[in-house]
């Protein structure tokens, strides 16, 4: 794939020799962040309007078809700022959001900030270490299958990927679940399910530590075998496509070894459509995690958003959007990035 | 490392290389016999399927997976199809490099074309040091005529030419004793072409290396080449002193190569190309009897039962027809001396 046309083979054979173009990484890179903080201020408006034009009146949907009198409606809107113009509204939705406020939890009575900030290492440290996991485990078996195609390996990596790939992740969780967590049979559970911590252990002791990985064994999992599938297919793929590739004869015939030829020519070009799946992929994950943490009863970002659509308490979720696309959209950036250093066409 | 003196730089012996299709065996190489000596330039003319870039890539047993080779390829004297793979590496780029055609996606687009220069020195020339390196990645590109600046540029910011002029500076990298050049030129306009051209011959001549050089070009051949072979469907069907093989062609086949490029100040020549009608034939399923009969101007009763064999012509001139030296022209009247000549070619 190339993203920028090749020069005109009949260009002048010297023009390009007397005007090197050195441009290069740091353009690139500003061109990217300004992209970024454009994508932001467009997140902040659809989050801004997505619970603004949402059907139902806030203070009758918290009244639970209860009789509430219109003073009390009144009273509540005043109380959250809802009987002000849209326009006012944003304002005050941008000031707040630049002071770190989210509001109030309806269910919790806290700052809905001070509850996200509480759950968003739980999840960063599921949806990180799976992302990190899936992508080592699922490029290796890429490279490994595409190389030698049609093998013993690809076809068992490449049958198992698809099996993986077409399993929801709930369903694979909660087969986890039964089969390690709770036991079948004489089998014991092996694994702890729900929460992070088990009682009575300090999570900031070094057994608590333990505790905690102990604990994050089946929703990692989970997780990783969700997205690995996704991504080794992807690798394979696109490392087959280099395959025929002239410049792969060029470094064998250079006498490089078959390794050398594989890791330091064919696996960084078949990177590049990789690391854009990936990237991309990063959000489908933030949304695996959602599910995966209400299988697992985690206490994260996740569960989070979920108990509050049963609410529904309208900030917390306002919040958890937020912060969720946002992260998105810093994976896209770190991405990005990536791709420019990965590959030099694009920064020219 | 040098063979027996009397070998050549490289001998190809009774070469056959058949590619396990879906459709069936194809027999791309049959039987080729070919010789280059240190200093010499030897052509191989063909079209497109004759087996030439497939003969090309055995020599560094760089065929595909699916290819089977017999026969022999000696490199100073030794088999490059049968040495173990340490000893094969060995050979690759430091005894024997290629230029490969269409350099536009021969280099990586990913690295640096310093770095790609260097890798083959890096690899063959252990311990030199880095400005060892740097220097020698200068000599080469200011010998194609190229910027040593432009060490640090990506092929992709290089035109074609300039990227075949990396491929050649690539190719000289570890000073090989054998250039092979698969249609170095083919991405490239005329004057890119004999630019480009005269670079590779002028370096390959000044050091005195031989060079194997494919093309599908008989006038170019005929102008850097001392032998040209031409090959026809996977056979040689001429060999001989490059001149003579594109001014005075024996076969048929060089004939018609030859014919094809008209020559300058020739004006009966422009207005009446001379091109072959019909097309290679499938390698799948070779016609019995002389492959080009076919599409043969001369092909009469007498080229169908076998073959032809290469023999021997005038000295040094060998070519694979039954035909040469046979006055008449008309099929129809030779259908008499088809038994008497059946069985000796010569």
């Amino acid at each position: 794939m190339s993203l920028v046309a090749e020069p005109g083979l009949v260009a002048e054979d010297e023009r390009s020799a007397s005007q090197p173009r050195r441009r290069g990484y740091a353009a690139y890179v500003g061109l990217k962040v300004l992209g970024a903080i454009g994508s932001l201020c467009f997140m902040l408006v659809v989050n801004f309007l997505l619970f603004r034009v949402l059907p139902g009146d806030p203070a009758k949907t918290l009244g639970r078809g209860r009789l509430t009198s219109q003073a009390q409606v009144d009273a509540f809107n005043k109380t959250y700022g809802l009987n002000e113009p849209l326009p006012q509204q944003f304002l005050t939705f941008l000031k707040n959001i630049a002071h770190g406020d989210l509001g109030i939890s309806l269910q919790y009575r806290l700052p809905v900030s001070q509850l996200i900030m509480d759950r968003l290492w739980t999840t960063l440290l599921l949806v990180g270490t799976s992302t990190i996991l899936a992508t080592v485990i699922g490029v290796y078996l890429g490279i490994r299958g595409a190389w030698n195609r049609g093998g013993l390996f690809d076809r068992i990596s490449t049958g198992a990927s698809l099996t993986l790939y077409s399993m929801p992740e709930w369903w694979l969780g909660l087969l986890l679940i039964a089969g390690l967590g709770v036991g079948f049979g004489f089998v014991p559970g092996l694994f702890p399910t729900g929460l992070l911590h088990s009682q009575n252990v300090d999570p900031n002791s070094l057994h608590g530590v333990f505790d905690t990985v102990w604990h994050l064994v089946l929703p990692v999992t989970t997780l990783t075998l969700a997205y690995l599938a996704d991504y080794s297919l992807i690798m394979r793929s696109s490392l087959l496509d280099e395959l025929g590739e002239d410049y792969l004869q060029t470094a064998r015939a250079k006498g490089l070894r078959d390794v050398q030829v594989r890791n330091h020519h064919a696996v960084r070009n078949a990177l590049l459509p990789t690391t854009t799946i990936i990237a991309l992929n990063i959000g489908f994950v933030v949304s695996g995690a959602i599910t995966v943490e209400t299988v697992f009863s985690i206490p994260g970002l996740g569960l989070l958003a979920t108990d509050a659509i049963g609410v529904p308490d309208f900030w917390v979720l306002q919040g958890t959007f937020l912060v969720a696309s946002a992260g998105v959209i810093l994976a896209n950036l770190a991405a990005n990035l990536l791709y420019g250093w990965l590959d030099p066409r694009v920064r020219t | 490392m040098n063979g027996p003196t009397t070998a050549p730089l490289l001998a190809l012996r009774d070469l056959h290389v058949t590619y396990a299709t879906d459709a069936g065996l194809l027999r791309a190489v049959r039987g080729v016999d070919l010789a280059v000596e240190s200093g010499q330039i030897v052509g191989v003319a063909g079209e497109s399927g004759c087996g030439k870039s497939t003969l090309a890539s055995t020599i560094l047993r760089l065929q595909a997976a699916n290819a089977t080779v017999t026969g022999e390829v000696l490199f100073e004297g030794r088999d490059v199809l049968t040495m173990r793979w340490g000893d094969l590496r060995a050979v690759r780029w430091a005894g024997a490099s290629i230029v490969f055609q269409g350099a536009l996606h021969s280099l990586n687009p990913v690295h640096r074309i310093g770095e790609q220069v260097a890798e083959p020195i890096r690899l063959h020339t252990p311990g030199l040091g880095d400005a060892s390196v740097r220097r020698r990645i200068a000599e080469l590109l200011e010998q194609v005529g190229l910027d040593p600046e432009r060490a640090r540029a990506y092929p992709h910011q290089l035109s074609g030419g300039q990227k075949q002029r990396v491929m050649i500076a690539m190719a000289l990298a570890c000073d090989p004793q054998l250039v092979v050049a698969d249609e170095p030129t083919t991405a490239l306009d005329v004057m890119v072409q004999a630019q480009v051209l005269d670079v590779l011959s002028a370096l390959v001549r000044e050091r005195g290396v031989g060079m194997l050089m494919i093309s599908h070009d008989l006038s170019v051949l005929a102008d850097l080449c001392d032998r040209i072979t031409v090959m026809y469907a996977g056979r040689v069907v001429e060999e001989g002193p490059a001149a003579q093989v594109f001014a005075d062609p024996l076969h048929p086949y060089s004939g018609a190569l030859s014919a094809a490029f008209p020559r300058v100040g020739d004006p009966a020549a422009r207005f009446a190309p001379a091109g072959l009608p019909g097309d290679p034939p499938d390698p799948r399923q070779l016609p019995g009897g002389c492959s080009f009969a076919p599409r043969c101007p001369r092909a009469a009763e007498v080229c169908l039962p076998a073959e032809p064999e290469l023999a021997s012509y005038a000295e040094g001139r060998m070519a694979a027809c039954v035909r040469i030296g046979d006055p008449t022209d008309s099929p129809v009247e030779l259908v008499a001396e088809t038994t008497a000549r059946d069985g000796d070619p010569s």
